[in-house]
Formats: structure tokens, sequence, C-alpha cells
């Protein structure tokens, strides 16, 4: 039975519109609505459900970051985790705190771990990167199955269903493998009440990159965050005549 | 010390040295992806001396076409059985050997499903942090990116010595394949075979219509189209506009298309010369992947759907009634 390493990372919530800082160095954070990421929700719904199918024997969740990490942590371990791992990394350092570097931690604590699977969203959507899956399977060689909509058991290890540009595509990985779940793997479900209050007993153990012997200098420098270019506000047309003609205007059609 | 030819050729082989790029080539084993041009425009911009490798089953036709690219210095490629299904597994690998033997500034990919797989595991190899979906190249080390759904846009320094770079085609113009005449030659030969994955097959969504990601019209629907059935409305619209059909994730998760319709800030990034939502409301991760078209028009009943903020041109109308006639009015 395959023990599960979970990476959830705590983001702006997708429904909040992002206000730039004055000072261009990045977006405002304080008092801002967080929550986990939308990709993580499904990552920890697909290791829950592997162990409800007794494919996993654990579920352990990953979050590296400030103090705050914790509640992301709690939430996953009341959607049912079996127990957390915060790697502290204070709000200065995580400013610049990337891919590379927490690939490089889960990958260390999956192997502390003896985890066989990680499972992390494709991306975050604060830096929309989605390398981590990808980086975390090059340091430790394993499979990647990046994208899955679907994750099977097959004789050898897993069949993924991936997907793809131009539609869909299987192949089969071995175990131990790196997942990155895209929104169709499942839908997550809503931690209970009475779930949430057991997640508050659930061991969380604290550690630090140094401790995992991770590096977590910057790779880049910001140099500024800006807001996108504004669109000019458009003009509503009566019916669809006035509609054709603005298309014949623009030379559309 | 130096005579003035010996001179030139050391200062040549420096510059040489201070900047080069390896652009990854887009293709099917039969044609080569448009989005590669677009990566090689970017690959230009970044400046210096430019590679291109054709790595799959089947490598003849996409190599000719990009030969023929101007500023591509050399076309490498690397044909096996061995990449088959382009397993990241296996491509990087080939990729590394690549780039020990010619010792690369710049690794640059287009940022489809495949580049998105497989160079950032390239990247944790190099131990270099990737730079994933580039909009703007300020210089060699300097880029731009959008970041949270495109509601910033980042300008970074990469500090590490290699780049690895994924780039958004519509931010860049296509190179055209004319006016080269690049040199051929084998990539670093060996066993490429990976045997921690398998590929085992692919179902691709079959459409006479554009590709979505190159197309220069595009009709999209979400959630007011209530079936899928009542897509037709919008293929017989697309059909009319010569355009590509999108859909809304909305639209997606109800079953109404397949998922590879999907435009936003987690399916496809489109910027066509005209974008036509219908029954889109224009959630933030929607407009993600569409705000940068040229011309935006909304079809929706709701007049206070946020889509009306980003639409040049908006009727508000039920798009059962306003699709079909405008579909018979048309040329």
């Amino acid at each position: 039975m395959s023990r599960v390493l979970v990476g959830v990372k705590r983001v702006i919530d997708y429904a909040v519109k992002v206000r730039v800082k004055p000072d261009k160095s990045g977006v405002v954070t304080e008092g801002v609505k967080h929550s986990m990421n939308p990709f993580d929700e499904i990552a920890v719904e697909e290791a829950v459900r592997m162990k409800e199918k007794k494919l996993a024997s654990e579920v352990i969740a990953v979050s590296c970051g400030p103090a705050q990490a914790q509640e992301t942590l709690r939430t996953a371990l009341a959607m049912g985790a079996d127990r957390a791992i915060h790697v502290e990394v204070a709000a200065a350092e995580y400013e610049t705190l990337q891919p590379i570097h927490v690939s490089k931690i889960l990958a260390k604590l999956a192997q502390d771990e003896k985890a066989d699977i990680v499972i992390v969203g494709k991306q975050a959507i604060d830096d929309d990167s989605n390398q981590t899956a990808q980086m975390t399977a090059a340091v430790l060689d394993w499979a990647q199955g990046t994208f899955a909509s679907k994750i099977e058991k097959s004789d050898a290890g897993l069949t993924v269903t991936r997907e793809i540009d131009g539609g869909l595509e299987t192949v089969k990985t071995k175990v131990p493998v790196v997942i990155s779940a895209d929104l169709r793997l499942n839908e997550p479900r809503y931690a209970t009440l009475p779930n949430i209050m057991k997640a508050k007993k659930k061991p969380l153990k604290k550690v630090k990159p140094s401790d995992l012997g991770v590096d977590i200098a910057p790779r880049i420098k910001i140099v500024s965050v800006e807001d996108p270019p504004v669109r000019q506000a458009g003009a509503v047309v009566p019916d669809v005549d006035a509609l054709i003609g603005k298309l014949k205007e623009g030379g559309h059609v | 010390m130096f005579t003035p030819t010996s001179r030139h050729l050391l200062f040549s082989t420096q510059l040489r040295r201070l900047q080069s790029t390896l652009v990854i080539a887009e293709h099917n084993n039969e044609v080569l992806s448009p989005v590669t041009q677009n990566a090689l425009t970017a690959a230009k911009k970044i400046g210096g001396d430019v590679s291109v490798l054709v790595v799959g089953t089947k490598c003849g036709p996409a190599a000719e076409s990009i030969a023929k690219a101007s500023g591509v210095s050399k076309v490498l490629v690397a044909e096996s059985d061995d990449f088959k299904g382009f397993t990241a597994e296996s491509l990087t690998p080939l990729i590394l050997a690549t780039q020990k033997q010619f010792k690369f500034t710049h690794i640059v990919a287009p940022a489809t499903a495949i580049g998105k797989s497989v160079l950032p595991r390239v990247a944790a190899k190099l131990d270099v942090s990737p730079i994933t979906d580039i909009i703007g190249v300020k210089d060699a080390n300097t880029f731009i990116r959008t970041i949270y759904a495109g509601n910033a846009i980042m300008t970074l320094e990469a500090k590490d010595p290699i780049k690895v770079i994924t780039v958004r085609g519509t931010a860049f113009p296509p190179e055209p394949l004319e006016g080269g005449s690049a040199a051929v030659e084998k990539a670093p030969e060996g066993s490429y075979k990976s045997d921690l994955v398998e590929f085992v097959s692919q179902e691709l969504s079959k459409s006479d219509r554009p590709e979505l990601t190159s197309a220069k019209n595009i009709v999209s629907g979400g959630r007011g189209l209530k079936s899928g059935d009542n897509f037709k409305l919008l293929y017989d619209l697309a059909d009319k506009l010569n355009a590509a059909v999108g859909a809304s994730r909305a639209a997606v998760d109800a079953g109404f298309v397949p998922n590879d319709l999907q435009i936003g800030q987690t399916g496809k990034i489109v910027a066509p010369d005209l974008y036509i939502a219908v029954g889109i409301s224009g959630a933030i991760q929607h407009l993600a992947g569409m705000k940068d078209s040229k011309t935006i028009v909304a079809i929706n009943k709701d007049p206070e759907a946020p889509i009306f903020q980003v639409a040049d041109h908006g009727l508000v109308a039920d798009l059962f009634k306003a699709v079909p006639e405008l579909t018979s009015k048309l040329p």
C-alpha cells in the first residue's frame, strides 16, 4: 500500500480581485481572504479517495510558508489527511520562494516519509507557474503524471489519463510517481464541522527548509509587479443589425 | 599578439558563448506546430545564436520546415521510437545531453501541454528555476510574465546561469518559415527510452475548424448555452466566420463540450482578432484566457455580467434568439 504525500499552498482566494501594491513590489496580501489553492483541494481529495479505496495507507499533507500555512494544513486534515508537515518559511523569504525550492523540499520529505505517491495541484493560481510536480519528479527521478483527470490502479503502477492540448492522453506510470491534479480529476468534498474539530487534534509537525538541507536562496529578482493594461470600455449595441454594422466597421466580416 | 582576424574570431566566439538559445520544436510527427514559430520569435528577441531541437518518432517534416526560418543556425534532430508520446521522462535526458554538448544559455519551448510537462523537469535537472509562460523579453536575463490569472504583470530578472523558459504563443508574432537554410544535424545519440512511463494512447478531438490557439476568430460558449446540443448554434455561427469554437469552464464542467476547448487561466490562452463570448458571464479565470483579444463581443442577457466590462461591443439579448439571427444575417 502506498503512502501519499500531498502538497498544498495557501493562496489569495480565487474570487478575490487582486490589487497591485503602489510601490510595484507585489500584490496586496494583507487583510485579503486566502484559501487553499483550488487545484490542491483536488489533490487532497484524490489522496483521501485513494485511502478510502484502500490504495493508500496514509495521507500526509505538506505546506511551505509562514505561520498561516497551518490553516491550510488544517483544512487538508479536515478533508481526511492523517497528519501534516508545516515547512516554516518566514514571510520575507516566502516572497521569493519558488517551485524549485518547494520541489526540493517535497522530494526530501517524500524520501524521509517513505512516500510512494506525491500529488500536487497542476498550478497555483497566484504565481501560475505549473512547475512543482514536474520538478519534484525530476529531483526524485520518478515518473510524472501531469494534468491528471483520472487515476486508476494498474498491475505495475498507475494508469493516468492526462489533459493535453488536443484532447486526452493515457499513460502508464510506475510507482513511485508524482502526479499533478487537473480540474476534472474530482470534485473536492467540503470539510464538515465534526471533521474540522477532529482535524485540530491531528498531528502537525513543523520543520525548516534548513532541517531538510534545502537552500531557499532566491533564484529571481522581482523587478516590478504592475497592473495589466486596462481595456477601453466598449458600448452596448441595441440589436443584431447594429452588431453586424460594428463587425463590418472593424473589418471582421 | 593577435592578428585582426583572430581577434575578430575570438570576439565572435565570445559573443556566441555569451548567448545561445535552444528552441524545442513542437510537432506531431507530421507537421510543425505553428506555436514553434512564436517561440522562435521570442528566442530571437533574447539574442545570440539560435538552434532548434526536433525530437519525435518522425522528425523529417518538422525539421525541414523549421530549417527554412531565418536566423536559425542549426537544427538538431533526434528521431527514435524512444520518444513515442513525447513523454517528459524520455525528452528530458535528450535535452540534457544536448545541453551538455552545446552549453546553451537559454532553453526555450512553447507553453503547451508538452512544453509545460518537459521544461520544468529539465530545469530541475539543471538546478535552475524555470520561467513559465513569458509574454515579453526585456533582455537576455529579464522577462515579463503574468501572475494571478493575468491580473498582475511581473518583470523578473533570472539569476540562474541557464534560463529555461516557456513562451506564451499569443504574446509573440510567428516567425515566418522563409529566408533561412539552417544545417540539419543529428542530436547527441543515446538510448533515451524511459522505463518509468509507458505511453498508451491519445484521444484527440477531431474538428475541421481552425485550431483554437491560432484562430483569427473565436466563438465561445458558456453556461448560458444550457446544453451540449445547443452548442450547434455556435458551430453554425463559427462556420460563417471561419472561427474556432471555445468554451468557459462552466460549459466544460457541465459536459457541454470536451475540456480541450476550455479558454482561461487553466485552459488555453487565446488572443484572436475577434472573440465572441456567448452566454459567458466573464469570471476572472475566463478573462485571463481571452482579454488580449483585439475585439471582444459579448452576447448575454444579463446587463450586469462582468464580460461587458471588457467587451468592445455588447449585445444584451437572449442568445437563443440573437445568435441564430446573427448567423442568418452575416454575409
